[in-house]
């Protein structure tokens, strides 16, 4: 029998593409945190390793691959190893299922190749399940380094995730309930024209899903877990090399997919709308090109927001961080869900 | 099997062994172990530690995951009702689904309204 090699090989290139895409992103990212802050404290920033520092963070990465990996006498030894290695596999799975473009035709290929991992039907439920784990690596690290400050950390980041959880179930909610359906790709599709973008139709839901990014992925202002002012290095006090950095790349790949989350359900995603489609002409694999620059461009953009509010607003305090979240996040994410539900039935037509 | 599975494999095999590669990679890229008295103990911003980690701490984390769990078995509940609510206002029905859900949302506010006066989500008390 017959093997058919062709999807495999289609697969293959895709998610080596992808992941590429998101390590390269992660990189680029370090550099542009580095660079941002330093515009923003009058500093240089990273500027000798290559064209304006590009090259600072392969060479950081080379570095980390050197130096010493500390294993501590004191740890629990298969969960301070296995930790990181979590927190790195659960970021990687959760951008599965964002949609960057329409999908792409070759002649030597006979289906149309979407331009996403995975297209499935519970979309949204696979990426929160698989973001959601990430905390495991988290929490583990924080336990088994056997030391206070990473307890404290790993505690934390365990008690925020969870309550910041509920916020973002609801902020996700009431786009599901806009759209009917769980598939980001329909959500995308929903929103082609610039008007019917949920963030106009669903105000209170992007602020909500926002805030709750900024808190799953622990950014600051809500970098409680890892407060160096009074945690040492947090969670990761006790890391050092590659395990360390590869806490590191888990964050910063988790604020990719947390902004991939916010443009897709609510500004749009990679959709041109189509009357800028027509003005150009765009069809074909042209037109998925164009949608993946237009993704890629909305993402850069967010991605910004994340670094400036990093460097603009000073850390909230725990008990603060517990009172956005419960107190206003959730009350205001319920209001957002009562109301999507109450236009989608009053006003069927509009969606 | 078709594209969507063959990627989430590929995906997936990609995703666990790239940990694997990096750790194997510094562990025989990086120097090898050197045992010093600073690596023996847990870092306490250079005292000696005086107690174990495995301490007690705040029983506010215990109720956090309690409530969370609550709320988010909730929030479980509406993903399906969402999704269905377009589907049942088109064929009319949208206000009989729609005010169903709310006496369960309705009975978790009371819920949350008790919580909330209680003073559970009060850190600092």
């Amino acid at each position: 029998m017959d093997f058919d090699f062709m999807p495999l090989i289609v697969a293959v290139v895709k998610v080596s593409v992808v992941v590429g895409a998101l390590f390269g992103g992660v990189s680029i990212m370090t550099w542009v945190e580095r660079r941002g802050s330093a515009i923003m404290q009058l500093r240089r920033g990273p500027n000798r390793v290559g064209p304006f520092g590009l090259f600072q963070p392969i060479a950081d990465g080379l570095k980390f691959f050197f130096k010493e990996d500390i294993l501590p006498p004191f740890v629990h030894k298969p969960t301070f190893i296995m930790a990181p290695a979590i927190a790195l596999v659960c970021a990687m799975l959760a951008f599965a299922v964002i949609p960057f473009g329409g999908s792409l035709n070759f002649e030597f290929f006979d289906e149309a190749i979407p331009l996403v991992i995975a297209d499935v039907d519970g979309g949204v439920l696979l990426l929160m399940a698989a973001a959601g784990m990430g905390v495991y690596g988290i929490m583990l690290a924080g336990w088994s380094s056997n030391n206070k400050f990473s307890q404290l950390g790993g505690l934390r980041a365990a008690s925020q995730v969870i309550s910041y959880e509920l916020a973002l179930g609801l902020g996700v909610i009431s786009v599901l309930v806009l759209a009917g359906s769980m598939r980001l790709v329909e959500i995308v599709q929903m929103q082609e024209q610039f008007l019917h973008w949920n963030i106009f139709r669903a105000p209170l839901g992007f602020l909500v899903l926002m805030v709750a990014g900024f808190a799953e992925t622990n950014r600051l202002p809500f970098d409680l877990p890892e407060a160096e002012s009074e945690l040492v290095g947090g969670y990761h006090t006790e890391y050092s090399s590659m395990k360390f950095s590869m806490f590191f790349m888990a964050e910063y790949i988790a604020m990719i997919t947390s902004s991939a989350l916010l443009v897709t359900l609510y500004l749009g995603g990679y959709s041109i709308p189509p009357r800028v489609v027509e003005l150009f002409g765009l069809q074909g694999n042209l037109l998925a090109f164009a949608q993946m620059g237009v993704f890629v461009a909305k993402l850069a953009c967010f991605l910004w927001f994340f670094v400036w509010i990093r460097w603009s607003l000073p850390r909230f305090r725990f008990d603060q961080l517990m009172q956005i979240g419960w107190k206003s996040l959730i009350p205001l994410g319920f209001l957002q869900v009562i109301a999507s539900a109450l236009f989608v039935i009053l006003k069927p037509e509009w969606f | 099997m078709g594209q969507t599975a063959y990627s989430l494999l590929v995906l997936l095999a990609v995703a666990v062994a790239t940990p694997v590669g990096i750790l194997a990679a510094s562990h025989f890229l990086g120097p090898s172990r050197r045992k010093r008295v600073t690596d023996l103990t847990p870092y306490e911003c250079g005292s000696k530690p005086f107690t174990n980690a495995r301490g007690r701490f705040s029983i506010k984390f215990y109720l956090v995951a309690m409530l969370f769990i609550i709320f988010d078995i909730e929030a479980v509940f509406l993903f399906p009702w969402a999704v269905e609510l377009k589907n049942q206002a088109t064929s009319g029905a949208g206000l009989f689904v729609f005010f169903e859900m709310m006496v369960f949302i309705g009975i978790l506010i009371v819920a949350f309204a008790y919580v909330w006066g209680r003073g559970a989500l009060d850190w600092d008390r």
